[in-house]
């Protein structure tokens, strides 16, 4: 090796004081970092005792012992739905859950009846089992796909301790209790207990990406006490004792019985399934939950169904729809039982019925059942007929419609993520409209609107104030931050911008005295931190990347900065670092290690030098540090770096200070007794050693303080002022600090320096509720202004001061869940801007939930991070911010993307299409369906009510199959009403879909009697015309149908926006088509209707028909809609005409369009 | 700036979205916009082109001849009126009779004569089912009667070829003429369509076992012809679509000159009795349009008079009140800026 060997091991019997020190917090996180530090009461938690019904025993290497009394789940799992024998059965069950498909089963039953038998037998089932059809071959791929990835994970194999040996064992047979053995970058098998690690220490390094997403590793540890133990030598004896399987990925406790000692586990003793082992030879744990009881597989039920508003309401129409067909039938009916009852005496002797022509016996056989069975069997037949009214096709349509959507969201180059290499992904395919209806948005911060990676700003170092920023990239001194090792070139992976005369006087440092400061404070971002360096090889053999891994990107980012500036750090364990400065590799030992609380709010480590001396390095939050520097030293420059911290600060970056002292060997041993005191406390552990910690931290002399950006993503200030100007409220709730929360507010032109702002911080409910009165009057003050009529000055105030409530998580403890709810919506609402800070997971579902239960208004949550799932999961609409596969927002995300400026495009270009397509596109199925029922109730009118159907039953049942329906389908997918260009231009627009304008009860009922006209002229023109002629069934049956079909396509054709090829193609390719089929049809020599077409097709009387009735049934659709749309036009239409008429007229040449935003609306 | 290292791992496939007219939505396409000129111009045109159709359509329905005689009644004496079905149902009466017609205005040949029925429901499902169209064609299905109940079989069991309710009660009434005391040839070839004469009645089907039971509903039928000769039978098969309908009973070829006598003498077997139908017998020249009726002439008139009714009444809204199409100040938030909606 180098000369780093040559150093004396001085701290070795300091590891274990280290371990302990680590472990006591392990629950926290350094930094900010969301609320997953809410679990930090896993250790306190874990010293109660588990009561026995409650816990898990677990015979440690003895699984048969533990299985005895209970059968624990085995480790083989099985996403898959079906196997080949339950496929059928239990796919149809799956799908008959659909309450339409009942009801076309039944409506296919009931034509089986004999006496019911409109259709022919083949014919009545055939679009049911051509939708079932094509909805099982889906799942059957999708199971298929599933029963090889399980079959491949549950074959993978694991080294598991068996006979005192390990041998390799298939993951599907590891049983809970068995001793596993895992090594370097191996996938963890099963949730296991760590009992020892290669590193001499126990610790233990894991990747989480599978599970959480976080990229960085992981410590965990395996407990001192059987840390030393071997399993091949010796049988290890224990009882672990722990909680149920549960979902919860972030807490685990339990205690373990050893050699008669109890040890407490907790969630930094246990690995997780699915995780992987990096930076660590080997590990050997005990299982304890396995299978479908891990985790990672508790975790992986997969998003809840959403259901779209817009399906919602349209199965109110869907109902209205059913009464009008109740309607229909129960008029047929009673219609038939006036008629019979009028011509009781006839019966007797019509052609078709002929009652006395039959003895008693015969009169059974020739199905007259009497008045009273007849009116039911017309009603079930009208039934039959009439069953299309139903839009069968319209849930299989609306499914491929959405499938087609969801093809040009994911292939849209827009929302495509270069930085990750990473398409939009749509995972949930069933509300994909509602992305066109939302009201408001609530944002996660970190990794969501900005990019969690920190990037180091500024510095300030003995009252001197270095910004990087003047400084740039272009000088090109990345080489210089490199270092040699073994004749290998390492560098750190992150180029850092330098400021020059920083670097100059850190090269310097070893030779003056005032570089002592700047050497010091290098020193400390180098190894006041839990950073893992991992080598990376690249392309280059002789070059090799240092990857920063650390939980918190914050260190990251001084690390790398530290790297920068000469300072790179290039090992640890955790007894040394090696840190290479400006070349020269030195080797420091790690004393002691106090990590990050939230309490404390600073993290400290203890260097001993080569020459023995100790220092102390403190890192912090201005506040906490600010209290525990000796002001008697430095004065002025304490002054001086408080002055920079402010400056800092006011730009929105993070600001750490950076302290350090000398110990002295009595200090030193003082606090070393005290250490190992602390850490092998059996109870209250974590606060002896930050008691311990604490004591330490003092008197520091302050070195100065560094500046992180936390850069916001790409456009997202943009993004979230059009947003807002769309009329999208935009809530932030992040489990940041308040500070950082109204920085990023500032930064993401959420607040501007015009913005009231409303804090609600309170630790009590009294004062919360006093908060908030005092927040709604303040609140009301300006649209109480606004209310005066004339006043137009106190109104543009209103608008020019936009108000922002600033709450934070205590805050919400007192208020989600009880009365003061609605007094916060009521606030909230009248908000323009809404900033939630320490909020916990749990808190943001209840922010959303508070928003959903009282607006019927659609939420949209995104989020990147697992502390987001559960907001992701209770808002209308759940967007996860992927990057690296995997990601547990993204698993529970509807929609998942690069970059939170997408959500501009996907709401206000995807969105808008869906909606106004999808909302359409209902409407039309509706009206579609609607028409060719009325027709076919007309003319059960002329036909003594015995429901016969002039239009042939093949044609019938091909009308919704094959006639309609790929025009309706394509136009669903590739309509649009707007350019993309125009949409973004003009975010109000997105308003559309707010207002609901593309579905709505008017639209229904107006589309509604616009289908009774059309109707009306389809059936009455040719009965007029055709009556009193030779006209046979057939012939005005196809003259019925062609109207029907060229009439609805012309009617779609009409509301077509844009004409491109695809939609020409199948317009008049599916009127081409409807031809072809009624000819195929009409060729079928014994089909009743044999020629009928090409007969009547040669008379004039039938074009004139034709022409007359599409003529007469479209006008006054065409006059109310251009009078709508010339006279009442909306946004959308004044838009299209702009977008067309714009490069024809010179609009803006005169005139600017201004754009105002819009203004809030009421308070509810 | 924070950057990875150049190039750390060799190039991974890139998943960006290649780029397509078709996959980007950006399809080159067609936008029509109803503006005034495009929606003015439709009406005028519909309006242009539906006036002189409907015009056309009137004239020529109204040029065509028609005689209607109901006889149903008529040909009904005094004796037997009380009882009409039991007079039309027994063999013993007679049922010939005679009435006379003035021709009105001359007739161009050919004409047509119809019968037309009304009240009858021929599109009754019960009698529109009454039918196995493979037996008409094949002979080798002449035993296959599905659907024909109650005539589908004798009491011996022999099948009825053409079975089915349509067929049994195929009309039965015969009509002769005389103009001025001469004979006229009524020619009833041709009446029924060629594709149902050479695909849908088989040339080698004969009738069978027909109208043998006990109770006879109308024609019978020669079995030494084939079905696809027996245009009477052709032409009743094609069930009629509407409740009252006419059918073709023969051609006319000569003219009828005005103040012509018709003497027309009529077999009246045919049973309407016993459900209150009415038997006429029409006489009517046809041209393009088809027989005699204004519907649709008169549809054509309406609907080309509100068209150019609409067409003028948007000329005025478009001079009175004009948009501006695309004029962004119509925009709702550029209308009333900033305030609360």
């Amino acid at each position: 090796m180098d000369q780093v060997e040559n150093f004396p091991n001085f701290s070795s019997s300091m590891n274990n004081s280290s371990r302990n020190s680590t472990f006591g917090h392990s629950g926290s996180k350094p930094v900010s970092y969301g609320s997953k530090g809410a679990d930090s009461g896993a250790l306190s938690m874990s010293q109660k005792e588990i009561s026995d019904e409650d816990a898990r025993l677990v015979y440690v290497d003895d699984p048969e012992r533990t299985n005895e009394r209970f059968e624990f789940s085995g480790n083989s799992i099985r996403t898959s739905k079906y196997s080949i024998i339950t496929f059928l059965p239990r796919n149809l069950f799956e799908q008959f859950h659909r309450v339409a498909y009942i009801y076309f089963l039944i409506i296919a039953i009931l034509n089986q009846l004999p006496q019911l038998a409109v259709f022919g037998r083949g014919v009545s089932i055939l679009p049911l089992a051509f939708v079932l059809f094509v909805t099982a071959v889906k799942d059957a791929f999708e199971d298929w796909r599933r029963h090889k990835s399980d079959k491949v994970e549950n074959n993978r194999i694991a080294s598991v301790m068996v006979d005192g040996q390990f041998q390799g064992k298939k993951w599907k047979d590891v049983k809970v209790g068995e001793i596993v053995k895992i090594a370097a970058n191996e996938t963890i098998p099963c949730d296991i207990v760590l009992l020892s690690t290669s590193d001499p220490t126990g610790v233990a390094y894991v990747q989480t990406t599978n599970l959480d997403g976080e990229s960085n590793l992981k410590t965990r540890y395996a407990k001192q006490e059987t840390q030393a133990k071997v399993p091949e030598k010796e049988r290890f004896i224990g009882l672990i004792k722990c909680e149920k399987p549960n979902r919860n990925i972030y807490g685990f406790q339990g205690n373990m019985e050893v050699d008669g000692k109890r040890l407490s586990l907790g969630s930094s003793n246990i690995v997780l399934r699915g995780c992987e082992l990096k930076n660590t030879n080997w590990a050997v744990g005990v299982v304890v939950y396995c299978g479908h009881e891990t985790k990672a597989m508790l975790n992986n039920s997969g998003a809840p169904s959403k259901r779209s508003q817009l399906e919602t309401h349209m199965n109110l129409e869907i109902i209205m729809l059913s009464v009008f067909l109740v309607a229909l039938c129960s008029v047929t009916s009673v219609c038939a039982a006036i008629w019979l009852k009028s011509h009781k005496n006839e019966l007797d002797l019509m052609p078709y019925y002929r009652k006395l022509d039959f003895s008693e016996g015969e009169m059974e056989s020739y199905q007259y059942y009497g008045w009273g069975l007849e009116i039911l069997f017309t009603f079930l037949k009208s039934v039959i007929v009439f069953q299309v009214m139903i839009p069968i096709s319209l849930y299989i349509s609306m499914e491929l419609v959405r499938v087609g959507q969801a093809y040009f969201m994911i292939r849209d180059s827009r929302m495509y993520d270069a930085a990750t290499n990473s398409r939009f992904q749509c995972r949930a395919l069933n509300i994909n409209e509602d992305l066109g209806q939302i009201k408001y948005v609530f944002s996660d911060k970190t990794g969501t609107l900005t990019e969690n990676k920190m990037e180091f700003q500024c510095a300030s170092i003995w009252g001197v104030d270095y910004s990087s920023t003047e400084a740039s990239l272009e000088h090109g001194h990345q080489a210089e931050c490199s270092a040699q090792v073994d004749g290998k070139v390492l560098k750190p992976k992150m180029k850092v911008k330098v400021n020059q005369k920083l670097l100059q006087l850190s090269k310097n440092s070893f030779r003056n005295v005032e570089g002592k400061q700047i050497y010091d404070f290098f020193l400390a971002l180098a190894a006041c931190n839990t950073i893992v360096p991992l080598v990376v090889d690249t392309s280059d053999p002789t070059v090799k990347l240092i990857d920063y891994q650390g939980e918190s990107p914050d260190e990251q980012a001084l690390a790398y900065a530290a790297a920068a500036y000469g300072f790179m750090l290039i090992e640890r364990t955790s007894g040394h670092i090696v840190i290479d400065i400006h070349g020269k590799r030195q080797r420091f030992n790690v004393l002691g290690l106090h990590e990050f609380d939230s309490d404390r709010k600073r993290m400290s480590v203890i260097l001993g030098y080569t020459d023995n001396s100790v220092k102390l390095f403190v890192k912090g939050a201005d506040t906490s540090m600010l209290s525990v520097i000796d002001k008697s030293l430095n004065a002025e420059i304490l002054r001086a770096t408080e002055t920079h911290l402010h400056s800092y600060s006011s730009l929105g970056l993070r600001t750490l200070v950076i302290g350090m002292r000398d110990l002295s060997v009595s200090e030193f041993d003082q606090w070393h007794f005290a250490f190992e005191a602390a850490s092998t406390a059996l109870l209250g552990r974590a606060a002896l050693l930050r008691k311990v910690a604490s004591n330490v931290e003092n008197n520091l002399c302050i070195l100065g303080a560094t500046a992180i950006e936390d850069k916001l993503q790409k456009g997202v200030p943009e993004s979230i002022e059009s947003l807002r100007t769309a009329g999208i409220k935009v809530w932030v709730l992040t489990g940041d600090k308040q500070e950082t929360a109204i920085s990023i507010g500032y930064s993401s032109k959420l607040l501007t320096n015009s913005t009231t702002q409303i804090i609600i911080n309170s630790n009590n409910r009294e004062s919360c509720r006093r908060h908030l009165q005092n927040a709604l009057v303040k609140s009301r003050q300006p649209l109480a202004a606004s209310a005066v009529p004339n006043n137009f000055e106190g109104f543009s105030d209103a608008i020019a001061t936009p108000i922002a409530l600033i709450i934070d998580g205590t805050s919400l403890v007192y208020i989600l869940d009880s009365e003061l709810e609605e007094e916060l919506f009521e606030l909230a609402s009248r908000c323009s801007v809404v900033l939630c800070c320490r909020v916990a997971p749990l808190q943001k579902a209840g922010i959303v939930a508070l928003v959903k239960k009282r607006t019927a208004d659609m939420t949209l949550a995104i989020g990147d991070g697992a502390n987001d799932v559960s907001m992701i999961q209770m808002a209308d609409v759940g967007v996860g911010i992927s990057g690296q596969e995997g990601r547990q927002a993204v698993m529970a995300s509807d929609f998942a993307m690069g970059q939170f400026r997408f959500l501009v495009p996907l709401l206000f270009i995807h969105g808008h299409w869906n909606y106004q397509r999808l909302g359409y596109m209902i409407i039309y199925n509706f009206y579609r369906n609607a028409i060719i029922v009325l027709v076919l109730f007309w003319y059960v009118l002329f036909t003594a009510y015995t429901v016969t159907t002039a239009i042939n039953e093949w044609s019938s049942m091909l009308y919704s199959i094959i006639y309609t329906a790929f025009p309706t389908i394509v136009v669903g997918i590739l309509d649009k009403d707007l350019s993309k260009r125009i949409l973004l231009k003009y975010p109000q627009l997105y308003g559309a879909g707010q207002r609901r304008e593309a579905y709505n009860k008017k639209l229904f009922w107006v589309t509604m009697a616009d289908t009774f006209w059309q109707s009306i002229v389809v059936f009455f023109v040719p009965l007029f015309a055709y009556w009193g002629s030779t006209v046979d069934i057939s012939s005005i049956g196809d003259l019925w149908t062609l109207s029907v079909v060229i009439l609805v396509n012309l009617h779609l054709a009409m509301d077509i926006i844009r004409w491109n090829w695809v939609i020409h193609a199948v317009i008049w390719g599916s009127i081409v088509a409807t031809v072809i089929c009624v000819m195929i049809i009409d060729a079928i020599p014994t089909f009743s209707g044999y020629w009928a077409i090409f007969n009547t097709a040669a008379t004039g009387l039938f074009w004139l028909c034709l022409l007359g009735i599409l003529i007469a049934a479209l006008l006054p659709r065409f006059a109310v809609k251009y009078i709508y749309q010339y006279y009442y036009p909306s946004d959308i239409q004044i838009s299209r005409e702009a977008e067309k008429f714009a490069n024809q007229r010179v609009i803006g040449g005169n005139r600017q369009i201004e754009m105002y935003p819009i203004p809030d609306g009421p308070p509810r | 700036m924070m950057e990875p290292h150049s190039a750390p791992t060799p190039k991974k496939y890139s998943k960006k979205p290649k780029y397509s007219k078709f996959s980007q939505q950006e399809l080159p396409a067609w936008k029509p916009i109803l503006t005034p000129g495009w929606v003015i111009s439709t009406f005028t045109v519909v309006g242009i082109v539906f006036i002189p159709v409907g015009l056309a359509s009137l004239f020529s329905s109204e040029s065509v001849e028609e005689a209607a005689i109901r006889y149903d009644d008529k040909c009904l004496n005094e004796i037997h009126a009380q009882n009409a079905v039991a007079f039309i149902k027994s063999d013993m009466t007679n049922k010939t009779c005679t009435t006379s017609w003035t021709v009105e205005r001359k007739m161009q040949g050919p004409i047509f004569i119809y019968y037309q029925l009304d009240n009858y429901y021929q599109n009754h499902r019960r009698y529109v089912k009454s039918r196995n169209d493979k037996q008409l064609v094949n002979p080798a299905s002449e035993g296959d009667t599905t659907n024909c109940y109650p005539q589908d079989k004798t009491n011996g069991s022999m099948p009825i070829v053409p079975c089915g309710l349509i067929a049994w009660s195929l009309f039965n009434d015969t009509y002769k003429f005389w103009v001025n005391t001469k004979s006229l040839t009524v020619n009833k070839k041709d009446i029924s369509w060629g594709s149902d004469r050479s695909h849908k009645f088989g040339s080698k089907v004969y009738p069978k076992n027909f109208q043998l039971g006990g109770l006879v509903g109308g024609a019978k039928l020669d079995e030494n012809i084939p079905l696809n000769q027996q245009e009477d039978l052709i032409v009743w098969m094609r069930t009629a679509a509407l409740p009252s309908f006419r059918k073709l009973y023969g051609k006319i070829e000569t003219n009828l000159e005005v103040n012509d006598s018709v003497e027309i003498v009529i077999e009246n077997n045919y049973n309407t009795y016993e459900f209150g139908g009415n038997k006429r017998l029409i006489l009517s020249t046809a041209t393009w349009i088809g027989g005699k009726n204004p519907f649709l002439g008169m549809a054509y008139l309406f609907v080309g008079g509100v068209s150019l009714l609409c067409a003028i009444v948007f000329i005025l809204l478009y001079v009175i009140k004009p948009r501006p199409l695309g004029d962004p100040s119509y925009l709702s938030w550029n209308k009333n800026p900033g305030i609360l909606k």
